[in-house]
């Protein structure tokens, strides 16, 4: 496994150019995380410890765990054995509560698109909605049943309510791979605004393009074991695990 | 002679089916009230026991009214624990006997309904960190629609139950007679003008209730609400 020098300590001191959230914080970093299900090793010895800020793009091969490394992060599912920490604590409840997730498939509520929004706001933020509705496009379809938009349309209403709980760490699990261009630039622009303003986001994808646009750093996996971590614009330029080389250049797709 | 009776504005046959409403309705916005919320508990909630808490609520879906009804009276009797509050042959008593007997339906049903919507939400819950209560809220308001023919369920089987009703409520004319108990007694009297009669009113209570259930559901539908 090949990654670049991270600091030592868990709180990552960086120079934000973004307005709006403190330059160093704790940091989000899994350690020796082993996961298994039915039998089967899924996850085998990742240790990863992600930058503060900007945007990190999780890549691999169908299979390789991206997924699963999201749902550890987010603590939905539990490692087997290792943890994952915030800062040097392991993450608990409160941590949680500054991390948001979209899913690849939206899970929309059987409510309107306010209604969808409204259902994650504390009441002392309701006047928020309408802005977030205006960031994701979907002002005019505020009233319309939310399992009726169109795909692109879910998406952006999942993304505003994950906005909606004001993350510090935001994950999404290939947000756009169903979405038109149109759509899925949509989508990069709102995340784009979300890193300038200081939020923490993880992104899987497999499309490359969109992570050369986005990416800060890129998190690579294979066969459940990460084996590289840099960043963007030296990993674009030069992967040095042969896995990782071999997947931008299209010839590894299993 | 029925449908002329039915039609008549006959006094007795349309109190008889006021006091049947009445109980059955009252007695299955109690069911929901406690069903409902057992039912979401049984479906997002994982303990020990849960299975046999689970075979025990459907088994409780096949109470046999004449027990429900012979233990509700046991305890309501003069001589009973609960016999203080003079409810025996009171409407009040009908009320809690067919609660009782719809209570279980409303849970074992919306268990299911809620269990089901609860596998496409809960990871979603788990990541807005929802607490307990919280997602089972959520789960009875997105539900709501489909619940409409769990509540629709019981209050079938409470208007049209017998049992119970006639052994807490003693089928006493103008105070605990309803349409059911009328109809057996009509029936044993030969007066099978007044027992047909009933018995078209109670069919189309329950072809009115179902098409106005399933009338709101498909609207719900077609706004992807249900």
């Amino acid at each position: 496994m090949r990654e670049a020098p991270l600091p030592r300590t868990d709180t990552c001191r960086q120079v934000l150019p973004f307005p709006g959230r403190a330059a160093s914080g704790p940091c989000l970093s899994a350690r020796g995380v082993r996961y298994a299900a039915g039998g089967r090793t899924l996850i085998e010895g990742l240790n990863l410890r992600l930058p503060h800020s900007g945007i990190t793009m999780v890549m691999g091969p169908n299979g390789a765990g991206k997924s699963l490394l999201l749902r550890l992060l987010h603590g939905l599912i539990l490692p087997a054995a290792g943890g994952i920490f915030w800062g040097d604590a392991p993450l608990d409840a409160t941590a949680r509560k500054a991390q948001a997730m979209v899913f690849q498939k939206p899970v929309l509520l059987r409510r309107s698109v306010t209604a969808n929004v409204d259902f994650v706001l504390r009441p002392s933020d309701m006047s928020r909605r309408d802005a977030l509705l205006r960031r994701v496009g979907l002002m005019d379809r505020a009233a319309q049943p939310a399992r009726l938009l169109s795909g692109g349309e879910q998406q952006r209403l999942a993304l505003a309510r994950a906005l909606a709980t004001g993350p510090h760490l935001l994950f999404l699990d290939e947000p756009t791979a169903s979405l038109d261009p149109a759509s899925a630039l949509m989508i990069e622009d709102i995340l784009r605004e979300e890193r300038k303003r200081g939020t923490k986001i993880v992104c899987v994808t497999h499309d490359v393009g969109q992570a050369r646009r986005l990416a800060d750093d890129v998190v690579f996996l294979s066969q459940g074991r990460l084996v590289e971590h840099r960043a963007a614009d030296a990993f674009f330029a030069a992967p040095e695990a042969p896995a990782a080389r071999a997947y931008l250049e299209g010839r590894l797709t299993l | 002679m029925a449908f002329a009776l039915v039609l008549s504005g006959d006094g007795d046959l349309y109190r008889i089916v006021a006091l049947s409403l009445r109980v059955s309705l009252t007695a299955t916005a109690l069911a929901c009230l406690f069903g409902l919320p057992l039912g979401a508990l049984l479906a997002v909630a994982r303990f020990r026991g849960r299975a046999v808490a689970l075979v025990l609520v459907n088994a409780l879906m096949g109470l046999p009214p004449v027990v429900v009804g012979l233990l509700v009276y046991l305890h309501l009797s003069r001589s009973g624990p609960l016999g203080f509050l003079g409810l025996l042959y009171t409407p009040t008593a009908m009320i809690i006997a067919q609660c009782i007997l719809i209570t279980p339906i409303v849970a074992a049903l919306s268990r299911q309904v809620l269990e089901d919507l609860n596998d496409e939400y809960a990871e979603q819950f788990r990541s807005l960190s929802l607490t307990r209560l919280q997602s089972i809220r959520a789960l009875l308001w997105d539900g709501r629609f489909t619940l409409l023919t769990v509540a629709l369920a019981g209050f079938g089987r409470a208007v049209a139950e017998v049992g119970a009703v006639i052994i807490v409520g003693g089928n006493i004319d103008h105070l605990t007679r309803v349409m059911t108990t009328a109809i057996a007694l009509e029936t044993s009297k030969g007066d099978l003008a007044l027992a047909l009669a009933l018995g078209i009113v109670l069919m189309v209570i329950a072809l009115g209730v179902n098409g106005l259930v399933q009338s709101v559901r498909m609207s719900a539908v077609r706004q992807a609400y249900a």
